[in-house]
């Protein structure tokens, strides 16, 4: 684009100077005519027959005229009937012969110069008859040519100028051109992934076909994503009301029902609707944490702090089991990440450590930054991962043959790994050095 | 303890209500945030349970409010959406702690405690039985001047056996009690946490006793 517009001024530019030259030849030449062509014609006046023949008062005024004009040399001829008469007799003769009314100009070389000829005719009378007077005035052509190269200089000064001119003026337009296509680039590119307000940036009216279609489909997403949003939080809604009611129910039932065969469906009902609501959590996470995945709405968080608090509120749910869990974390670990992917993650983490591991366990959680990364280690002293390590643990709705009666989904380090991967960080379980397992989950640090 | 429970759906607030009324506790119920504030109004409560979507508003919007007045009680908020997003919002507004629903009443009150331990409550919570002085927010136990720490097992056993001082309470009970539904739990686990508290109560007059073929009973207060 600016170099579009540089080109079209350098190419005005040249043509300018082109143009100004050849002017100012022609007009320097004309104007060089017109003054030869009446000192020719004032010269001719001074003609006198005398005595003796013809002389020619050179007039004063024809010549400082003429010499006005720079540092030029005159010559002059006049013939009479065809013959020289007085002046420098070997002056060259036009080609052709002017008329009475109006001088001829020519170009010549004299002397080893260059030379413009004025040739005036005219008539004199000798005695008693008119004879042709033929006069010749000639003037070196230097002034000339340096008044049209001054002028051709003043034309390519004036074309540069231009030029120099045209570039600021170019950059300028083709800023304002430009700059709202890339402001409406810049606003967009600024959004947050989750900013699906529609664009309300001025943009000049070229561009305002492509606005509305940029508007429509950020309408489209949005209806889209927020649809799956509310479902996944209707979904759940629906789900877990209804199943707190029943579980709510049985418990009641459990507690003032002395029939131990009644006791013992309702503690089978109770399980049922505990699974139910664990696998419709785990499905409801996934889905979450897929979406988010694709949301990509990373924010600066401290993971420091995400743990501390994580760990607390699992102390109580951990406790129930008589399971302690030891929390080690020091200072701040900031990265950029997704606070609901990185707590899904850990949560799903800690809850295995928490679940597979017998009671009384002791469960430790560290967080550290090692090596360009935040790492969260989660270490347990439970019945670990022999002979399921390379089960394929992470894929979806896999569990491991170590589970025996543990509930559970198979969906938890499904989505570690899917929240890992989704963040540009890691994850790795494996055995733990004395028994029990050991899972890093890492984020890149800030 | 005194509880306000915050919940539309009559039917989960009546099963939650009975629940807990069951285990000694007062409660309260308000179906809309209006009612909510206005129980506030006139009665001190130890904890709010707070559902999220109410018909006249979020429970968010009460919990800004809540924090704003300055108020002291502890809300422990019940979820029931989209897990983590609600969570997390629940906490950045300002809960004391969340449960997702369907909760354990177990976990429930284990929540509380551990919430009622963070704000610094404690001493109107202790509770005697004989020469025994029982701290359920701190998890301890003194006989005489000498305290001993319970492990929260032992917490929730031994506040089963002083719910009903006296009385036989059968293994099956207690196991209902004191593990997961989904736990598997052996025949002698109940009489492995017996076998702990009795050891803390050493040196009392306090003792739980066996009863061949029934269970067990808390007994010499
Ligand atoms: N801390 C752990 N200790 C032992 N085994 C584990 C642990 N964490 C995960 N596993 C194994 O990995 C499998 C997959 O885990 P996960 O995806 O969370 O499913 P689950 O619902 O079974 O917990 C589990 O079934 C179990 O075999
Ligand atoms: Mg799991």
């Amino acid at each position: 684009m600016l170099l579009q517009l540089l080109l079209l001024a350098a190419c005005l530019s040249v043509g300018l100077y082109a143009a100004v030259r050849l002017g100012a030849d022609r007009a320097s030449e004309a104007t060089f005519d017109a003054v030869l062509g009446a000192a020719a014609g004032s010269l001719a006046e001074e003609v006198r027959v005398a005595e003796g023949g013809i002389t020619v008062d050179l007039p004063p005024a024809t010549f400082s005229m003429l010499s006005a004009m720079g540092e030029e040399r005159i010559f002059y001829r006049v013939d009479v009937d065809g013959a020289p008469v007085t002046g420098y007799a070997d002056l060259p003769l036009p080609e052709q012969l002017p008329t009475a009314l109006a001088p001829s100009f020519y170009d010549a070389n004299y002397r080893d110069t260059d030379v413009r000829i004025a040739a005036i005719l005219r008539s004199i009378r000798i005695d008693g008859r008119a004879a042709p007077l033929l006069v010749l005035l000639a003037e070196t052509r230097q002034g000339q040519g340096a008044i049209a190269a001054r002028l051709g200089n003043r034309a390519a000064v004036l074309g540069l100028a231009i030029f120099l001119a045209a570039i600021p003026f170019s950059l300028y337009f083709a800023r304002s051109f430009l700059s709202p296509i890339d402001r409406l680039a810049e606003a967009v590119g600024r959004r947050g992934a989750r900013d699906l307000r529609p664009l309300r940036h001025p943009a000049p009216s070229e561009l305002q076909p492509f606005v509305t279609a940029l508007n429509s489909f950020i309408a489209r997403l949005r209806g889209t994503l927020s649809q799956t949003e509310t479902f996944l939080a209707e979904a759940a809604h629906h789900i877990r009301t209804p199943l707190t009611v029943m579980r709510n129910e049985a418990e009641l039932a459990l507690r003032q029902s002395g029939e131990e065969e009644t006791r013992a469906r309702l503690r089978g009902l109770i399980r049922a609707a505990d699974e139910s609501a664990r696998s419709a959590s785990q499905l409801l996470d996934h889905a979450t944490v897929l979406y988010r995945a694709e949301q990509a709405d990373w924010a600066e968080m401290d993971l420091a702090k995400l743990v501390r608090d994580l760990v607390e509120r699992f102390r109580p749910a951990a406790e129930m089991r008589d399971i302690s869990v030891r929390l080690e974390v020091r200072g701040t670990l900031p990265t950029r990440a997704d606070p609901v992917l990185v707590e899904a993650a850990l949560r799903n983490i800690i809850d295995n450590a928490v679940k597979y591991s017998a009671p009384d366990g002791l469960v430790e959680v560290m967080a550290e930054a090692v090596a360009g990364e935040a790492r969260v280690t989660v270490m347990d002293r439970g019945r670990g991962l022999a002979g399921v390590v390379d089960q394929g643990l992470k894929r979806r709705f896999r569990r491991g043959a170590n589970v025996s009666d543990v509930p559970g989904s198979g969906l938890g380090l499904t989505i570690v790994e899917e929240a890992a991967q989704a963040m540009g960080g890691s994850f790795a379980i494996g055995p733990r050095e004395g028994g029990g397992t050991c899972a890093v989950f890492s984020l890149p640090l800030l | 303890m005194r509880f306000l429970l915050v919940e539309d759906n009559a039917e989960l607030a009546a099963s939650v209500a009975a629940r807990l009324k069951l285990d000694g506790h007062a409660v309260d119920s308000a179906a809309t945030l209006d009612e909510a504030e206005a129980c506030l109004g006139v009665a001190g409560y130890d904890l709010i349970l707070l559902d999220m979507m109410l018909p006249d508003g979020d429970g968010r919007d009460f919990l800004a409010r809540h924090r704003k007045a300055s108020r002291e009680t502890p809300v422990i908020v019940m979820t029931a959406r989209s897990a983590v997003t609600d969570r997390i919002d629940a906490l950045d507004t300002g809960a004391d702690d969340y449960v997702t629903k369907p909760f354990d009443f177990a976990e429930l009150e284990a929540r509380c405690r551990a919430v009622l331990r963070r704000r610094g409550g404690g001493a109107q919570t202790l509770r005697t039985y004989g020469d025994l002085t029982f701290d359920p927010l701190a998890a301890t136990l003194a006989v005489g001047e000498e305290r001993r720490e319970l492990r929260s097992r032992e917490v929730r056993l031994f506040e089963l056996f002083l719910n009903a001082p006296e009385r036989i309470l059968s293994k099956e009970h207690l196991c209902d009690r004191l593990f997961s539904f989904s736990e598997p739990v052996s025949d002698n686990a109940i009489e492995v946490y017996v076998g702990r508290l009795r050891k803390k109560l050493a040196g009392s007059r306090a003792r739980i006793e066996t009863v061949r073929g029934l269970g067990y009973r808390l007994t010499g207060g």
